[in-house]
């Protein structure tokens, strides 16, 4: 276990190293001179150039890499160009709203996903198997802006049952934010099912298949006992390790969401570090999110190989 | 006696053609896919919904009743609901959203496919590379993909998009790179899987050039998933245009885009004003599920 756990983590660290260069790359080479790109084409050059050594963006790009890498590892993200702060105040809150509302979409989506997975598998190849995973695959590929529109004319505006809002009045008690995050939180529920119903559906069809669950039909237990003891006890705790792998996924969707729904998480501030190309805190922004979602894969892993020896033979085999 | 086999190699009897042979075989296999394929409900009705947007997306622009970028006239009724002479209603500026909606399949259907198009050629030549020659080069790639998976697409989209500025052929090149390291996953699975098999160890023996072992004896093989790989990332690729025109990083107005459409007009669902958007909204669900279905029927067919 501790190999399997060592090396894991390194190639973690391997991974989020080569997630900084990319982000590097994408933010501070692509455009080329950033303080022209901050200031625009008709800005005066000598605001472009004071710019860049405010910035420090006209230095060489490995001295640029390594300072940002040396804030990161010390935690100074530096400050953001447009908003004029730290970027770590304005980072930290947005990321616990966001949290808040991811958490909501998961604990809704998670039973459900896995729920319609297994009545499609105990199904396979009939009509409600053939339901589910063409309804799955297809709210799946909505995009969420797409189902938060529709969700605001049918809840907001139709049926004026929920506020459209995502943001409760500051104070609100526990169940008043729960209501205002219902519908965002519902939108990233319909582009999520899909997925986790689908491996919920795999890996109880594997599990039907498997010899153990022939042995029980064969000794005689009823149908039920057999699906709660045998099968689904085997196929669903790969299916919720897999679960955390979305959180990355989740964050995407976030942006389009917050935007909608008018909510200060880290979605909003990617969107408004980009409209007002605020590099260092687009950067960092990124990286966090990165980060996030390395974390919850390398948790996911973990899990999976507690629950189940093989992988960590095969892992530290190969 | 001799045999056949003892004739043909003393020269008394012609090589038989045993390459035309297999390519009948490939041929009759690829027929009986499609008529698999014609024959699956899910990959019909799919078809059908897509080829109504094919048909607005090359004829639109002639046929519907108004201009979608609207005329100076409009102004004078906006946001005006669905009625016999706009079926659609009218938005904001007064445009008619059924002409905008029509006409809006041109910009998605040309994007989307060419984005999807060289992701898959750029991911298919990196899985092919990394699958054959495994070691060093696989690993690091590799490597340097699970980085890439790391950020949501929309966001690293929006990164590239902020810093090279929108356009339609930085969307393509853009969403494409995205794409590759995806895509290349897929295929170096589906390569690692072929590569010990005979015939690629016949080639090798041949002292074939890895680019001819790779491209004209893989390839042809690993079609099927990279068929199926295509049409899945066509509707993400869909899905990651739209979002990124809503967001204004995409397609930009006044384009009759869906995203960009929904994003100038949700603001005033609130004000009962649901028709500019909603029409928009349809149009990207019809699209993404039809190409979900045909996609569907393909990767059955092709199991």
């Amino acid at each position: 276990m501790g190999r399997f756990l060592l090396k894991r983590l390194g190639l973690a660290l391997v991974t989020l190293l080569l997630l900084s260069v990319i982000i590097f790359v994408a933010a501070q080479l692509l455009p080329g001179d950033v303080g022209r790109a901050i200031l625009g084409p008709f800005a005066d050059q000598r605001a472009v150039d004071e710019l860049n050594e405010e910035l420090g963006t006209n230095r060489p790009i490995i001295v640029q890499y390594l300072d940002w890498m040396r804030g990161v590892l010390t935690g100074d993200l530096g400050d953001s160009y447009a908003f004029n702060r730290p970027v770590e105040d304005l980072l930290w809150p947005a990321l616990e709203k966001s949290a808040k509302l991811a958490l909501l979409a998961f604990l809704i989506v998670v039973p459900i996903g896995i729920f319609g997975g297994v009545a499609a598998a105990l199904k396979e190849g009939r009509f409600r198997d053939r339901v589910i995973s063409i309804g799955g695959l297809s709210a799946t590929a909505i995009p969420e802006f797409v189902w938060a529109v529709v969700m605001i004319m049918i809840f907001g505006l139709w049926l004026n049952v929920l506020p459209v809002t995502a943001q409760a009045p500051a104070g609100a008690d526990f169940f008043t934010q729960v209501e205002y995050l219902l519908l965002p939180a519902l939108c990233l529920v319909f582009v999520l099912f899909g997925y986790i119903a689908r491996m919920a559906r795999a890996g109880t069809i594997e599990a039907l298949d498997a010899d153990y669950t022939r042995t029980a039909f064969l000794k005689g237990l009823p149908r039920r006992t057999v699906i709660r003891r045998h099968v689904l006890r085997n196929s669903l705790l790969p299916t919720i390790a897999v679960v955390a792998t979305q959180v990355g996924y989740l964050i995407g969707g976030l942006v389009a969401i917050e935007l909608i729904f008018n909510y200060n998480g880290i979605g909003q501030l990617i969107f408004r570090a980009a409209q007002k190309r605020d590099f260092p805190l687009l950067e960092s922004a990124v990286l966090v999110v990165g980060i996030v979602y390395l974390v919850a894969t390398l948790l996911a892993d973990l899990l999976y190989s507690v629950v189940n020896p093989r992988i960590r033979l095969t892992a530290s085999e190969s | 006696m001799t045999t056949p086999e003892e004739q043909v190699l003393l020269g008394e009897r012609p090589v038989p053609e045993a390459p035309r042979r297999a390519q009948d075989e490939a041929r009759t296999a690829r027929r009986e896919r499609l008529r698999l394929l014609l024959r699956s409900r899910t990959f019909l009705a799919g078809a059908a919904i897509f080829n109504i947007f094919v048909f607005c997306a090359i004829f639109g622009a002639a046929v519907v009743p108004y201009d979608p970028l609207g005329s100076p006239a409009d102004i004078a009724n906006q946001l005006q609901p669905p009625s016999s002479s706009h079926f659609f209603g009218t938005d904001q500026l007064g445009r008619d959203v059924f002409s905008r909606v029509v006409v809006g399949a041109r910009d998605i259907l040309t994007v989307a496919p060419a984005a999807t198009l060289l992701g898959t050629i750029l991911g298919a030549a990196l899985g092919l590379t990394t699958g054959y020659f495994r070691g060093t080069v696989d690993d690091v790639v590799m490597r340097i993909v699970d980085a890439f998976l790391a950020i949501p697409l929309v966001i690293l989209a929006l990164v590239a998009l902020v810093a090279l500025g929108p356009s339609k052929g930085t969307i393509i090149v853009v969403i494409g790179v995205v794409f590759a390291p995806i895509i290349a996953r897929t295929v170096r699975a589906a390569v690692l899987a072929e590569r010990d098999l005979d015939y690629v160890q016949a080639a090798r023996l041949r002292n074939e050039r890895a680019p001819y072992v790779m491209f004209a004896e893989i390839l042809p093989n690993v079609m099927a998933p990279i068929v199926v790989e295509f049409t899945v990332r066509l509707g993400y690729a869909i899905f990651a245009i739209a979002t990124l025109s809503f967001l204004g990083f995409g397609v930009q107005p006044p384009a009759p885009d869906w995203g960009v459409q929904i994003k100038e007009n949700y603001i005033v669902i609130n004000g009962g004003y649901w028709w500019p958007t909603l029409f928009p909204a349809l149009a990207i669900a019809s699209l993404v599920i039809s190409i979900n279905l045909m996609s569907d029927g393909i990767s059955r067919t092709s199991q």
